[in-house]
């Protein structure tokens, strides 16, 4: 067997789920090996709880435990290394372990911390951290023992067959395996937010299917190969999955024609949710998402929103809701889409913007104004236009 | 139909140009500093191109140099004056619509405490000689000033920019980007150019290959070199000669020089025929040109639309133009150029610049008419209340 890198992976809430939990730990071991498919040499096993990634040693460690790291349902990793659970065995890996600590960071003082998941095992949790303590001191001369504040904190976690020795953690997101919570749509606009509804949507275990419309040629085509590249980046996370392009511009100039400007932007919205409904509907998505924020801009008033929900009978996700939007920004960092987002093309929402948006609008005069367009017409001459783009990561 | 009209950005290469590059890239690649005979090969070629270059501005082999592109030779130029002069002087004195090119440079000397003054226009791209006059004084060093705008055509009085200079300081230098210029008008250092000190010119703007420029620097002048190490162009710029461009260049120099009357006939026939079709068929349009322009620009705004929707609407059409502002809610795109000529906010974004070749036909001319007045028309009645 060639030498190896073991990474143990704790899974987060899956390991909350009783009867299921097993169902859960195949999906979460299923999405490991799916973003770690591009190595040869990486083996994925389930036991006792955790999942341990073994790669052959020669495969780059960081980028795995990167790629491990975005898989939703993973709480948190670490880099290990392992010895027969036998405490002659385990005093000699971990004194190998700290001397190239000692090489690496020139690390002076420790601290074990044992731990027995094997009940069976004859040494009780705090015995083992004061034998193996010991054992580090004799074969690591240079090394002092620091309870308070230890440069390095070892943890020895002895298991039936095997004890595995690591310091640290590296966060994952937490959340559910993709695939345990059906499929959404997101509309997904190019911005800071859509992205990131549509991420913390997947993070719960989502499926993400997405669309997006543009206004060509009042839209840079430049405005699409953004969201294009926003939508790759989410496919780091939530896998490969289909966007539905939708030109808007028809529905907007027969809106611009026929309604009062005010509720240019209502209108348009509520014409989104509805291509969006149907969309979903054919390509079994059961519930949309939107990167709605409440009081954000005036199409996202209490009120607004109550006109635009009017329009459809599927559920609306909308996780952001009630975040500020400086949370909204944080989470695009830390997810990755920001810099992206930022880019200033114009996207189809702000193309027909008129003066004085409505904030306050009524469903009744809403609906009214409709009934001057042949809706049902518009939005099916609208599904029948699109395209799809296969978004997978390059 | 396809039609190419925006030649100011870049220009099809000639099938003579290509075919030369491809025999510079497959048969005589060989480095010109090597003593064996593919290297006297490749040599040749940038002796040629460098003989043709020359010749075309009526300058001299030894004071012409191959560089990068326009804006290597810009920089170059700029920079190059700037260090070798710093103890005769301290002013720098350019225009405020010269390209990036020359502006970004000029920033930078400033940072390192130049001063440098940015004379203005008037709204059809024509430079405030008075302004100038009182702004070069004993301690300027250096005259920049493009031969031709990029956006609107407009050209620069290049010679009586060279007789005040004459008369308020002889000492100092004159630069001219002539990247719009070369092969659009007439131009040649002992008449109309006479007393110009450099000269920038590139290769993609003349239907010649990208990646490819020349810089013209009259004898005897000290300029610092931009770019240092293996000792190529004698020892003015560095790095293994671009062969291939070279060759390419040349020929696209020759090509273009030998059919000069032919091309500018055919780039004023289609220009006068649109800007005449435009006026007499559309209402509320202003032409950023001036009548006395470089054949080969066409800037115009329509009132009432924005530049980038009648880009999108157009290339659907198989036209290609290129606007004055890159997005209305993006105020960094908007042209540093229109604005400094005055042009109202609303006046730039309705601004599209169509810029023409010899390729270009009446026919051609028609449909673009045609199909612009389609677009407007269409604009104006949807995006009234933007």
């Amino acid at each position: 067997m060639n030498e190896q890198n073991i990474l143990i992976v704790r899974c987060g809430e899956v390991a909350l789920k009783g009867m299921n939990k097993p169902y859960f730990e195949k999906m979460l071991q299923d999405r490991i090996r799916r973003n770690l498919k591009d190595f040869k040499g990486v083996d994925v096993k389930r036991q006792e709880g955790l999942i341990f990634v073994r790669a052959d040693k020669e495969l780059d460690i960081d980028t795995i435990i990167k790629q491990t790291a975005k898989v939703f349902g993973v709480a948190s990793i670490s880099k290990a290394v392992e010895a027969e659970s036998e405490l002659n065995s385990i005093g000699a890996a971990a004194v190998e372990y700290m001397n190239g600590l000692i090489e690496k960071r020139g690390v002076k003082t420790f601290k074990v911390e044992g731990k027995r998941a094997d009940k069976t095992f004859p040494v009780k949790s705090p015995e083992i951290g004061r034998i193996i303590g010991a054992k580090v001191l004799v074969g690591c001369k240079v090394l002092k023992v620091d309870v308070h504040n230890p440069d390095v904190l070892l943890h020895v976690d002895v298991r039936s067959d095997r004890t595995y020795i690591y310091e640290g953690k590296v966060a994952g997101f937490g959340g559910l395996p993709l695939g345990t919570n059906g499929k959404g749509l997101v509309l997904l606009s190019g911005g800071i937010d859509s992205p990131v509804a549509a991420w913390m949507m997947a993070k719960r275990g989502m499926m993400i299917e997405a669309m997006h419309f543009h206004s060509y040629p009042y839209t840079s085509p430049r405005a699409q190969e953004k969201v294009e590249d926003l939508a790759r980046i989410l496919a780091e996370y939530c896998g490969r999955f289909k966007m539905h392009v939708i030109n808007l511009l028809p529905i907007q100039e027969a809106i611009v024609e026929n309604c009062p400007e005010e509720e240019t932007t209502i209108l348009v919205r509520r014409f989104m949710m509805r291509i969006a409904e149907r969309i979903a509907k054919d390509n079994d998505c059961m519930m949309l998402i939107t990167g709605e924020n409440l009081g954000q801009v005036a199409s996202q008033t209490a009120e607004s929103l109550v006109v635009t929900d009017a329009s459809v009978s599927m559920p609306v996700m909308r996780p952001l809701i009630a975040m500020d939007k400086v949370d909204i920004m944080d989470k695009a960092q830390e997810i990755g889409t920001y810099e992206t987002s930022i880019l200033p093309y114009e996207d189809c929402c702000t193309v027909f913007l008129p003066k004085h948006p409505t904030t306050k609008p009524r469903l009744e005069k809403i609906l009214e104004s409709e009934s001057k367009l042949d809706c049902e017409a518009l939005i099916e001459a609208a599904v029948a236009s699109q395209e799809i783009v296969n978004i997978r990561v390059e | 139909m396809f039609v190419y009209l925006d030649n100011s950005a870049t220009t099809k290469p000639y099938n003579e140009t290509v075919e030369v590059m491809t025999k510079v890239l497959t048969e005589d690649f060989g480095n010109p500093s090597s003593l064996h005979t593919l290297g006297i090969a490749a040599e040749k070629y940038v002796r040629g191109a460098r003989k043709t270059f020359a010749q075309s501005l009526g300058a001299s082999e030894e004071e012409v140099y191959f560089t990068s592109c326009g804006t290597e030779s810009d920089n170059t130029a700029l920079m190059g004056v700037a260090q070798a002069r710093r103890r005769s002087g301290n002013k720098i004195i350019t225009t405020a619509v010269e390209h990036p090119a020359i502006l970004e440079p000029a920033k930078r000397l400033e940072s390192m405490g130049f001063e440098v003054e940015y004379i203005g226009v008037d709204k059809q791209c024509h430079l405030d000689m008075e302004q100038l006059k009182s702004a070069i004084t004993d301690d300027t060093v250096l005259i920049s000033v493009m031969a031709v705008n990029n956006e609107t055509g407009t050209i620069m009085p290049v010679e009586e920019i060279v007789k005040l200079r004459d008369s308020l300081n002889k000492n100092a230098l004159i630069h001219t980007d002539a990247v719009q210029a070369y092969g659009k008008i007439p131009m040649d250092l002992r008449g109309g150019f006479k007393g110009v000190d450099l000269l920038s010119v590139s290769g993609h703007k003349i239907h010649g290959p990208k990646g490819i420029g020349g810089l013209y620097i009259k004898k005897g002048l000290n300029v610092t070199p931009f770019i240092i190490g293996g000792g190529q162009e004698k020892h003015f710029r560095s790095g293994t000669e671009n062969t291939a461009g070279i060759a390419g260049f040349g020929k696209a120099i020759e090509i273009s020089n030998n059919n000069f009357e032919h091309r500018i006939k055919a780039m004023s026939e289609a220009k006068d025929f649109l800007a005449n079709g435009l006026k007499a068929e559309l209402k509320d349009i202003i032409f950023n040109t001036p009548e006395d322009s470089a054949v080969s620009v066409l800037n115009v705004s329509f009132m009432g639309t924005r530049g980038e929707v009648l880009l999108h609407t157009l290339e659907q059409d198989g036209i290609f133009i290129s606007t004055g502002s890159a997005c209305s809610s993006n105020k960094k795109g908007q042209s540093h150029v229109l604005g400094a000529m005055g042009l109202k906010p609303k006046e730039i974004e309705g601004a599209i610049r169509f810029s023409f070749s010899e390729f270009n036909t009446i026919e051609e001319m028609e449909y673009v008419l045609e199909k612009v007045k389609k677009a407007v028309t269409r604009f104006r009645k949807l995006g009234s209340f933007r």
